[in-house]
């Protein structure tokens, strides 16, 4: 037997992550033909091996669960008692049973990529089904199988459109989330893409642009007019891009009735937990004509030797592994994982769900504005202007939101976000249909008591 | 209509087509507030045509499918470079806790310290073990990683008023995505050739480092499974022309506690916390790709990064920050189950993944160098590229000994890949296998070889027993069906 040196000990600590016993480990040593497993790292630098490394010994199961506890009981959230009136871009919905079950096999957790579809085929089905989901909502004609956000899908559906009309210049209306060109700058700012605002009621735009990205509802809630904004980009010969919210979808037109050329959207409302901002999911459909300029992974149909139908990857000459650096983006991902959730969510809630769900958040978010509305020194800016909102909506308050906020987290209520950098002492207030009457009712109460005393 | 008797025929109907009218899976509570005016009917839609099925068809329906796949949980899964490791339950369970599955991204940071100091000690630990201490967990996958990684390093050269730094040299090895995030990020894509050994080739690099080269990625270990034997001459020529070096930590599997990177001058490097780190790979994502870099280029990082401030943690952003690749804060219950890996292993016990990672790949290459070719006749790291050219000229491809793997209940291995290794069959066992099954993989990969000469056929036309046999992939990207459709 190899003695064990200082630097290269042949005895590795015993893990119930790591099967091999030392004896194994003698054994398959002697079969490779060295003493010790410095045998083996001869090409790294003898100075620059076995560095010292402060990190702390490692935990039993029982101490890790304990640790975590520790760790989770610092943060505020439902689970404590408090009651959350946040959106702007990640919202709090209940996750059916049937979500977190599939979420359990660990046949889809623990599978790659479908990279060899004979062993993959219930990823692959599954990616299928998904991409049909996200036609269904948006109303589009095709679908890739997920991107890593929203935002992120956004950025890409703007490059996308830069590469379709050979232009350089994207439009973002000035009601989108600070997010959306926010990213969108940093994966564009070496390609010579320039940004310019424009306001929603622009009856011109530059002759000039690749597309006109839109969110609607917008991030104060609104809904766009997407139809006018929409010939207004084709009469210039640009694209119009529409960033969604897929609960609104349950209710509000899809794009695709707009003759919209691409649509994304932030996959998390559809079954995917809030988590700090992620894992979420991108959402991308567009035009079938524009298929082969579209990012990210796609899955089509096919069928075997036998004449069996199967699913495989497909149009991947698009992609960084065949194209490298001529693909249409370095996507090496589709967020499969949450894609799985998001369609055992749609399966699940269905055609009456998703209708009742985008319903019941309408139902409490306006019950909600209108209450607020009646407060005296607050103002729901939206029933104000008569603008047409989903589940968000922008309260004018009598100070700034933080320090109402800071006031409302004593009673337990985070409350709506702070966007006095939008709009003068502004708070985003979101109302989904995990908050009930009365949560609501305490929300309007709170807000009342720190109104007349401010 | 004719009844199947057959109890392995899968029924693969979509779920649209099992859609019944009035079948449900879910009831919504009914409202509880007065009733509220709706828009005018103008903007509102008429349904939305999703499945109508029960809740048990729901659960039937994706259970079923799950079982057409390989997996961990259930299959050897040898699948170079993508590091398919045993993924721990406890954190999948520990990442949905509720306090972490359900806080809020916008949430205050004095209502969500737990988290932030989570992220802030994963992001020590990560700098601890790449030698390279600023680190933001912002990016959401390898690639994201990557091309922040590449920002920073253009970030770096433009706050030196260094404009002509536009080229970015790659080796003829590198991952695909390494040139995609080189040209996003404006970069001129440059390559450098390998020598017969698998290593960089150091006159070339040195023809090519110059005044414009703004950063030379390298990935360490390389796709072949090989340490670079030259790596501190590499990284001097490169800091020499005045450019950077990039580590693409794809296979960082191989180094835990053996070396580190930031000791062996390199500037930037990303990880996959789905690789080395355990995550699950959920069949293509999510992933996670934290950028680690010198503390010199710290300023320079994506924003978000935890802070340790006076009185608690924040969320911060770095002075020059490159901005935000994504909406949030990255893939926040992904570092959730990277930090309880972290924590399960510890110092030793990440050693000795790396230690057991490298033993096992040397030893299935010991076995099988008498019968299939190696890319590089030397000890490898965490895995060994196969060549089968042998048995090509005996008229079975590597994609047919890739396929016929699949009978055996084993993944294939990476195929075709590297590029510049000729009928590549890339091999990582990962430090999660035992003996017995290592030595199953080449009893089995014995034994293929042996089939070459008495039943071809059963390699060429693998897989048999699979729910498809091979897929006429050719139609597929011809003819797309990308979605369901009422015929």
């Amino acid at each position: 037997m190899a003695s064990p040196t200082s630097s290269g000990t042949n005895t590795s600590v015993n893990h119930p992550y790591i099967p091999s016993t030392d004896s194994e480990r003698e054994e398959m040593l002697g079969v490779i033909g060295v003493d010790s497993l410095d045998g083996l790292l001869g090409d790294i630098p003898v100075e620059h091996r076995h560095p010292a490394l402060k990190l702390a010994p490692g935990l039993s199961e029982q101490e890790l669960s304990t640790v975590f506890g520790s760790i989770a009981a610092e943060n505020a959230s439902a689970s404590s008692g408090y009651i959350s009136f946040l959106g702007a871009g990640a919202y709090s919905h209940y996750i059916p049973s049937t979500v977190r079950s599939i979420l359990q096999r660990g046949e889809f957790v623990t599978a790659y990529t479908p990279y060899q579809p004979e062993a993959a085929q219930g990823t692959l089905q599954v990616g299928f089904e998904f991409q049909t989901v996200i036609c269904q909502l948006t109303g589009m004609e095709v679908a890739n199988a997920g991107m890593y956000d929203g935002p992120t899908a956004f950025a890409e559906a703007c490059l996308m459109a830069a590469r379709v009309t050979k232009r350089t210049k994207v439009g973002i209306l000035s009601t989108a989330d600070g997010r959306l060109p926010e990213t969108l700058v940093a994966y564009s700012k070496h390609q010579g893409i320039d940004i310019v605002e424009i306001e929603p009621d622009a009856t011109d735009i530059p002759d000039d642009l690749a597309c006109i990205g839109i969110q609607s509802p917008n991030f104060f809630g609104e809904i766009e007019d997407v139809e006018r904004l929409t010939k207004l980009a084709h009469d210039n010969g640009a694209l119009s891009v529409v960033h969604v919210n897929p609960t609104a979808l349950g209710m509000f037109k899809a794009p695709g009735e707009f003759d919209v050329d691409i649509v994304t959207a932030e996959g998390q409302p559809l079954g995917v937990p809030m988590a700090f901002g992620g894992p979420y999911v991108g959402l991308f459909a567009c035009k079938k004509a524009h298929i082969r300029q579209m990012p990210g992974r796609i899955i089509g149909r096919t069928t075997d030797t036998k004449d069996r139908t199967g699913y495989a990857l497909t149009l991947q000459t698009r992609e960084q592994h065949i194209r490298r650096e001529r693909a249409t983006s370095n996507i090496c991902t589709s967020t499969q994982l949450i894609g799985l959730m998001v369609t055992v969510y749609a399966a699940t809630l269905g055609k009456q769900g998703i209708k009742d769900l985008a319903n019941l958040c309408y139902q409490k978010a306006h019950y909600a504005a209108s209450e607020i509305n009646k407060l005296n020194g607050f103002t729901v800016d939206a029933l104000a202007t008569g603008g047409t909102f989903f589940h968000e909506f922008v309260v004018s308050c009598p100070s700034s939101a933080s320090s109402i906020n800071a006031d409302l987290l004593d009673k337990k209520i985070i409350g709506g976000l702070d966007i006095s950098d939008r709009s003068e002492n502004g708070m985003l207030v979101c109302v989904t249909e995990t908050s009930s009457k009365a949560d609501i009712d305490k929300f309007v109460k709170a807000l009342s008591e720190i109104g007349a005393s401010s | 209509m004719t009844i199947s008797t057959n109890v392995g025929d899968i029924d693969r109907r979509l779920l649209m087509d099992r859609s019944v009218s009035g079948r449900k899976a879910f009831t919504l509570p009914e409202s509880d507030v007065p009733s509220q005016d709706l828009p005018d009917s103008s903007f509102l839609r008429d349904d939305v045509e999703l499945p109508e099925v029960s809740q048990l068809e729901v659960i039937r329906y994706f259970s079923v499918l799950s079982q057409l796949n390989f997996s961990i949980d259930t299959n050897f899964y040898p699948l170079g470079s993508c590091t398919m490791k045993y993924n721990p339950k406890i954190n999948d369970e520990l990442s949905n806790l509720p306090g972490l599955a359900d806080i809020h991204p916008l949430q205050p940071d004095d209502t969500v310290q737990g988290a932030i100091r989570l992220l802030k000690d994963l992001q020590d630990d990560l700098g601890e073990i790449t030698g390279l201490p600023g680190v933001s967990l912002a990016p959401l996958a390898g690639a994201q990683g990557e091309y922040a990684g590449l920002l920073i390093a253009r970030a770096y050269h433009e706050a030196k008023n260094d404009s002509k730094r536009t080229v970015a040299i790659v080796p003829d090895s590198a991952h695909g995505t390494n040139p995609a995030s080189a040209a996003m990020a404006g970069l001129e894509v440059v390559t450098v050739r390998s020598d017969d050994q698998g290593n960089v080739d150091v006159d070339n690099l040195r023809e090519l480092a110059n005044e414009n080269t703004a950063v030379f990625m390298l990935t360490i270990p390389s796709t072949l499974g090989l340490f670079e034997p030259n790596i501190l001459e590499i990284t001097k020529i490169v800091h020499d022309s005045g450019g950077l070096v990039y580590a693409d930590g794809a296979n960082l599997n191989a180094l835990l506690g053996l070396v580190k990177l930031g000791d062996l001058g390199v500037d930037i490097c990303h990880s996959n916390l789905h690789k080395t780190f355990s995550t699950p790979h959920g069949g293509g994502g999510p992933g996670s790709g934290p950028v680690m870099v010198t503390d010199e280029l710290a300023k320079f990082l994506p924003k978000p990064v935890a802070i340790k401030t006076d009185d608690g943690y924040a969320m911060g952003t770095p002075e020059m920050s490159v901005g935000a690749i994504n909406g949030f804060h990255g893939s926040f219950s992904i570092a959730a189950r990277a930090y309880a890996y972290i924590k399960a292993l510890g110092l030793e016990g990440l050693q000795s993944v790396s230690e057991n990672a490298i033993i096992s790949a040397n030893y299935i290459q010991a076995k099988l160098r008498d019968k299939y070719n190696l890319a590089a006749d030397r000890y490898c790291m965490h895995e060994t590229v196969l060549s089968a050219t042998k048995q090509k000229k005996r008229g079975v491809a590597g994609l047919d000994i890739a396929k016929r793997l699949l009978d055996f209940g084993i993944h294939a291995p990476t195929m075709y890949f590297p590029l510049i290794v000729d009928e590549a069959l890339m091999v990582e066992p990962t430090e999660s296998e035992s003996k017995e099954t290592l030595d199953h993989f080449i009893a089995v990969m014995r034994q293929i070889d042996d089939e070459i000469d008495a039943s071809p056929e059963l390699i060429l036309e693998a897989p048999h027993d699979l729910p498809v046999t091979r897929l006429d992939e050719a139609t597929a990207a011809r003819k797309p069906v990308l979605r369901w459709s009422a015929e």
